[in-house]
């Protein structure tokens, strides 16, 4: 067994979350809430050593007084936290969704369509890529809702339903393997660094 | 009430204990079952391992939480042995402010296996927030970006950072990601600079990435546990790994299987038993 006493903490707090697949009870209470006030204390401080002193601080400190705008700018963020004054969030916002808008729109046509419809036609020729290119288009028309599903839309529709269904088929295989994952990583936590049975 | 009938109504916690049972039993008693190598790890590994020793760096990019640190932190423990095996340099970076530990621990983990030094070998850059803006600023001044690395130390200052201006000077980077971080990678930066991106993610993940594989816009992925597997393999086969190192990824595949094994059990059994009870009513 591990002498780590913070193994030990470990090692009880995943006890704690797991008693909860028999039912709700205190110690999964106890361990959820603890998680959400750690990783809040957690994301607060990591911010304020990494973005506030270097970014704010040291700048007014070293009479980089330009520092002043931006920060004015984040801190109007706060306004909603005054009714009376709530309105001047409107101007962090809109600044930040000009600058966003104006970064990821262009690039989001280039590298999530262009690119993609681009890899859509290049592999027609072998058989994975005429089956990708069916999945495609008929996905496509099933999501085409200005004419009703009825005679060839309605077919071409239908066989798109399959190409969906095929896909959460494979999202669910993959999910199922990702949470059991994470449980394999659990057990092998207990049982190896806690207990040290396993190798 | 019919056997069908009572297993129908079954208190899901058996399913649950049935769960546990399959995850406990091959780690306590491991069965060896066989594992393959995909294209995809194959073609990561293969772009990894044509970086020239202290050529141009590898950019690693770590944005996972401890929530999905058992998929993917041994992929990015597995690719740092890999560079630091191979004398790549390599860039370390978390994009959000929760992942920095993370992204520490994979490093403490593996800087003692091997004769590295920060600052020479690698280097841990400082948070900055702005997620998008610090994508696309790396590719303009990579100083100008992050002034100092994650201890404090001014980025001129590292002996590493002295050739590493920007994409022009890094040949990969390979994010290991929970979030949809590779994708924008793809977007942001492959598009705008023809970065190559190479992709650790999990397998929830991964089957809206394969779309990303297909168009070329990653080189390659690992996806899930089964990609950790897979590059621990790669890079114990090649002979990076030391002698004794845990390989945590590919001791779990047996529990893996078993598991996956037992859910296609239970989901044939499920849709006969469904269709016998509908005929009956």
């Amino acid at each position: 067994m591990s002498t780590n006493l913070w193994v030990w903490a470990a090692a009880f707090l995943t006890l704690c979350v797991l008693t909860f697949l028999y039912k709700d009870n205190p110690f999964f209470k106890f361990a959820e809430h603890l998680l959400v006030g750690v990783s809040l204390g957690y994301i607060i401080s990591i911010y304020y050593h990494n973005s506030f002193i270097p970014m704010v601080w040291e700048p007014l400190l070293n009479k980089e007084f330009i520092i002043i705008i931006p920060t004015l700018l984040g801190l109007l963020s706060f306004s909603v936290m005054v009714p009376k004054y709530s309105w001047f969030v409107r101007y962090p916002i809109a600044f930040t969704i000009g600058v966003w808008s104006g970064i990821s729109i262009p690039r989001n046509f280039q590298g999530l369509i262009f690119e993609q419809v681009q890899g859509t036609l290049i592999t027609t020729l072998t058989v994975s890529g005429i089956i990708m290119v069916i999945g495609v288009i008929t996905t496509v028309v099933y999501f085409y809702f200005s004419a009703e599903h009825k005679g060839a839309i309605g077919g071409v529709a239908r066989i798109g339903i399959w190409f969906i269904m095929l896909a959460f088929g494979a999202g669910f295989g993959y999910t199922v393997m990702a949470r059991v994952s994470l449980l394999i990583g659990r057990m092998q936590f207990l049982l190896h660094d806690w207990l040290r049975i396993i190798r | 009430m019919n056997v069908l009938e009572k297993l129908a109504s079954i208190d899901r916690r058996y399913i649950f204990l049935l769960v546990g049972l399959c995850v406990l039993i091959p780690l306590l008693l491991p069965f060896g079952l066989p594992t393959y190598t995909t294209k995809h790890a194959q073609n990561l590994f293969n772009e990894i391992d044509s970086i020239p020793p202290d050529g141009p760096a590898l950019l690693l990019a770590i944005d996972f939480a401890p929530s999905t640190a058992p998929e993917l932190m041994p992929m990015a423990r597995a690719i740092l042995r890999h560079c630091f095996a191979k004398n790549i340099r390599v860039l370390v970076l978390a994009l959000y402010a929760q992942y920095t530990g993370m992204a520490e621990m994979a490093l403490a983990s593996v800087i003692d296996e091997y004769d590295v030094k920060n600052g020479e070998d690698y280097v841990y850059l400082m948070f900055v927030p702005g997620y998008y803006a610090v994508m696309l600023s790396i590719g303009e001044d990579i100083h100008r970006t992050f002034p100092e690395d994650f201890y404090g130390n001014p980025i001129d200052s590292l002996p590493m950072m002295r050739d590493i201006h920007n994409y022009d000077d890094i040949a990969l980077v390979a994010t290991v990601s929970s979030t949809v971080s590779p994708r924008d990678w793809a977007v942001y930066v492959g598009t705008s600079y023809h970065q190559k991106i190479g992709v650790g993610c999990t397998a929830v993940s991964a089957a809206e990435f394969y779309a990303f594989l297909q168009s070329g816009q990653f080189v390659g992925m690992l996806g899930g546990l089964k990609g950790a597997a897979e590059y621990e393999d790669l890079i114990e086969k090649h002979g990076y790994t030391k002698k004794g190192i845990r390989k945590v990824a590919s001791i779990g595949m047996d529990a893996q299987s078993a598991v996956h094994l037992m859910m296609i059990a239970l989901v044939i059994f499920g849709n006969i038993a469904f269709f016998i009870l509908r005929r009956k009513k």
